[in-house]
């Protein structure tokens, strides 16, 4: 992979960032079978607040290969962005009890100490957050910021790391490296900080990278250009992606396998042409059916879930969706399992479509 | 002053716009930078619509193309420079603040973010009551059966959730409160900017459905402000793409989107994702992004990201004309609707 890389950017590249090369040797060529790299199985969270615990993540289980990507797809408060940060060892300690496993490369991340997590995270793992604003420091040149990653996982002298920097500005397809190196996170469009926050992301070679709806701040066209940024990367740096995201859109265009999730559990889980071919979860195909399309005739009223997600600390019997569920019957105050059929997909549901 | 549901003595001939948008122009003062003294930012620079009762125009954008400074300059909250806004044949540009109190009931509007519209510390009940006393609308009890007739109407309910304070809604729930407001007055003409951005799909349908129903019932018009351009299409009767503060494409919702005349509009159409699972065209890919409006390029505002921008695109400045019934480009070299594909 890393002769990829350094043909993009220059030959430097492999002496300046000895991690590439590292990690280079760990990676099967294209022809093998790729490793899984990422295998999360029967991840739980549990807040527990001063008056009640809410269990924002239950039971869930995927996997990431090298060069794979899977959407975990939700409304808001659905438990995809905590079961991000249950993955990357961000969750309070105090307050989050985080049970199941998470491992990396075979290796349980959950059992780690927070100084041992740290040597993973940012470097093998990377998270990129939806609002680039907020993740960069206001005060500080992107470059120095970009430069302080580096240097915080790997011994660089300065002008390599400035160097090393200005190749992933480029990388990401900044225009004016040098220049930009030393611009401030207002001075950039939305697009362009969002580019900076990859460059950062990949600055140490990462091997799986969690996106937490990276372009939901974005307008379409700029949507476009950092989706097809991330897969051309992806390809590049042979990375497992984990794409979360609202947008079932986005999700049947950029992902190999999707995990759709409501009140913090999986409720359907397939590859993702398998899944938009054929839907079993009724949640799902309503969700489907709530977006205006393009070819959603004008004005014709849309069909619509009622009332609204449950509140996570007072869940309803049974099936969570139950309650705004058009096919429910009485089966359903009992939880249902979550059926695997011959193909591997996954879906929780008693009367599957 | 009656404060009936159905008030809605049309004051307008027939065939007469309610709102009449002509050269609007909004400028900004941006602060010294980079030595350039006095520099000006034209937002909004010469649009010209109009909306018949009833009627709903879609306006299309990317992020600081203009869009909500249009809405605002609309509603007067920021006075556009130059340019005519009539609204039921009173030119609003013209009138004192105190004038426009009046004309601001027939006038609304909602935005993105609904809690950041509404005051949290008050009950929900008073919040939609509050243009009803500032318009000195009807007595207390009259008051309180035009709340619960609201609240009705946007599908919630007073004994439930007429005590709340907004932090104990939820988003859509707050939108409808907002809606809710809006509506007291009876305005005839809502301009929504953003008004479902914010809000999960499964809440956004709910929230475009009370809309189109408002529409039928009261008879509204909107003036619809979006990024989504699925969302556009679905509510409006006519659609506009705006680019750096000019229109560069109007027509009826349906013809624009099968047949984009503008080459801008087609790269917005070719970015959306859709569930179909077929990569977008991308024939039109949007190379760069678009430039500021501090210093916009000359001629066509597109040029510089347009793939068949020409030397006559740098020179001249192409002008809105109609080359179907209703359906206008500005663009020296549209798309030429017999040959190119259409789109599903």
């Amino acid at each position: 992979m890393s002769d990829q890389l350094s043909s993009r950017t220059t030959d430097s590249t492999a002496a300046v960032n000895p991690v590439q090369v590292d990690l280079a040797g760990d990676r099967t060529s294209s022809g093998a079978p790729s490793p899984t790299l990422l295998e999360v199985r029967d991840l739980r969270v549990n807040f527990h607040l001063q008056r009640s615990i809410v269990p924002a993540v239950q039971g869930m289980t995927f996997s990431v290969n090298a060069g794979q990507t899977i959407g975990i797809i939700g409304e808001s408060g659905s438990g995809k962005s905590v079961t991000a940060r249950a993955i990357m060892g961000l969750l309070p300690k105090k307050t989050a009890e985080v049970l199941g496993s998470v491992r990396f490369e075979g290796k349980e991340l959950l059992d780690l100490s927070d100084r041992e997590m740290r040597q993973h995270r940012g470097k093998n793992i990377v998270l990129v957050f939806q609002d680039p604003m907020r993740s960069l420091n206001p005060t500080m040149r992107i470059g120095t910021q970009i430069a302080e990653a580096l240097h915080s996982h790997q011994k660089i002298t300065r002008a390599d790391a400035h160097k090393r920097v200005v190749e992933l500005l480029q990388m990401v397809r900044i225009p004016s490296a040098e220049q930009r190196f030393h611009e401030y996170p207002h001075q950039l469009s939305g697009g362009m900080r969002q580019r900076v926050m990859i460059a950062m992301a990949l600055s140490c070679g990462p091997k799986v990278m969690i996106a937490d709806e990276p372009t939901t701040a974005l307008d379409v066209t700029t949507q476009a250009q950092i989706m097809e940024l991330l897969r051309e990367l992806q390809r590049e740096l042979n990375m497992a992606v984990v794409l979360i995201s609202h947008d079932m859109g986005l999700a049947a265009m950029y992902t190999d396998e999707v995990a759709v999730m409501y009140a913090g559990r999986v409720v359907e889980q397939a590859t993702t042409k398998r899944l938009f071919k054929h839907v079993r979860m009724p949640y799902t195909r309503a969700l489907l059916d709530s977006i205006p399309s393009l070819d959603h005739p004008s004005l014709e009223p849309l069909s619509v879930i009622k009332g609204r997600p449950p509140d996570l600390s007072a869940l309803p019997p049974g099936c969570p969706f139950s309650p705004r569920c058009h096919f429910a019957q009485h089966k359903c105050e009992e939880s249902p399992i979550l059926e695997t059929t011959e193909d591997g997909d996954r879906f929780a549901c008693w009367f599957p479509l | 002053m009656s404060i009936s549901m159905n008030e809605h003595p049309h004051s307008l001939a027939s065939g007469e716009h309610l709102l009449e948008v002509r050269d609007l122009v909004v400028e900004f003062a941006v602060r010294e930078r980079s030595g350039v003294k006095g520099a000006k930012v034209q937002a909004v620079s010469g649009l010209s619509f109009d909306i018949s009762p009833g009627e709903t125009l879609g306006v299309v954008g990317e992020t600081g193309c203009g869009k909500s400074t249009m809405a605002r300059a609309v509603m007067q909250a920021a006075r556009p420079k130059s340019g005519e806004v009539i609204f039921e044949g009173q030119d609003l540009t013209k009138l004192s603040n105190k004038d426009l109190q009046d004309v601001r009931k027939h006038l609304q509007i909602i935005f993105q973010d609904p809690f950041s519209s509404v005051d949290p510390r008050w009950r929900v009940k008073n919040i939609i009551e509050e243009p009803l006393i500032i318009h000195g609308a009807g007595n207390p009890e009259e008051r309180e059966k035009r709340v619960t007739e609201l609240l009705d109407l946007v599908g919630l309910d007073i004994n439930i959730h007429g005590n709340r304070r907004p932090r104990e809604l939820s988003g859509g729930q707050c939108q409808r409160v907002a809606i809710a407001r809006a509506l007291a007055l009876s305005p005839r003409l809502m301009v929504c900017d953003e008004a479902v951005s914010s809000l999960d799909v499964s809440i956004q349908a709910q929230i475009l459905n009370l809309l189109i129903r408002l529409r039928q019932e009261l008879g509204l018009s909107y003036l619809f402000i979006a990024h989504d351009l699925a969302v556009v299409k679905y509510l409006s009767d006519r659609v506009a793409v705006m680019y750096l503060g000019r229109f560069c494409e109007i027509g009826p919702a349906e013809l624009l989107y099968l047949q984009p005349l503008h080459p801008y509009t087609t790269a917005l159409l070719d970015a959306i994702p859709n569930t179909g699972g077929h990569p977008s065209k991308h024939h039109e890919e949007l190379g760069i992004e678009a430039p500021s409006p501090i210093n916009p390029p000359s001629g066509c505002r597109y040029r510089t990201r347009c793939p068949r921008a020409q030397e006559r695109c740098a020179l001249e400045e192409p002008q809105m004309r109609f080359l179907a019934p209703g359906h206008g480009v500005a663009c020296h070299f549209p798309n030429n609707s017999n040959t190119s594909e259409p789109r599903d």
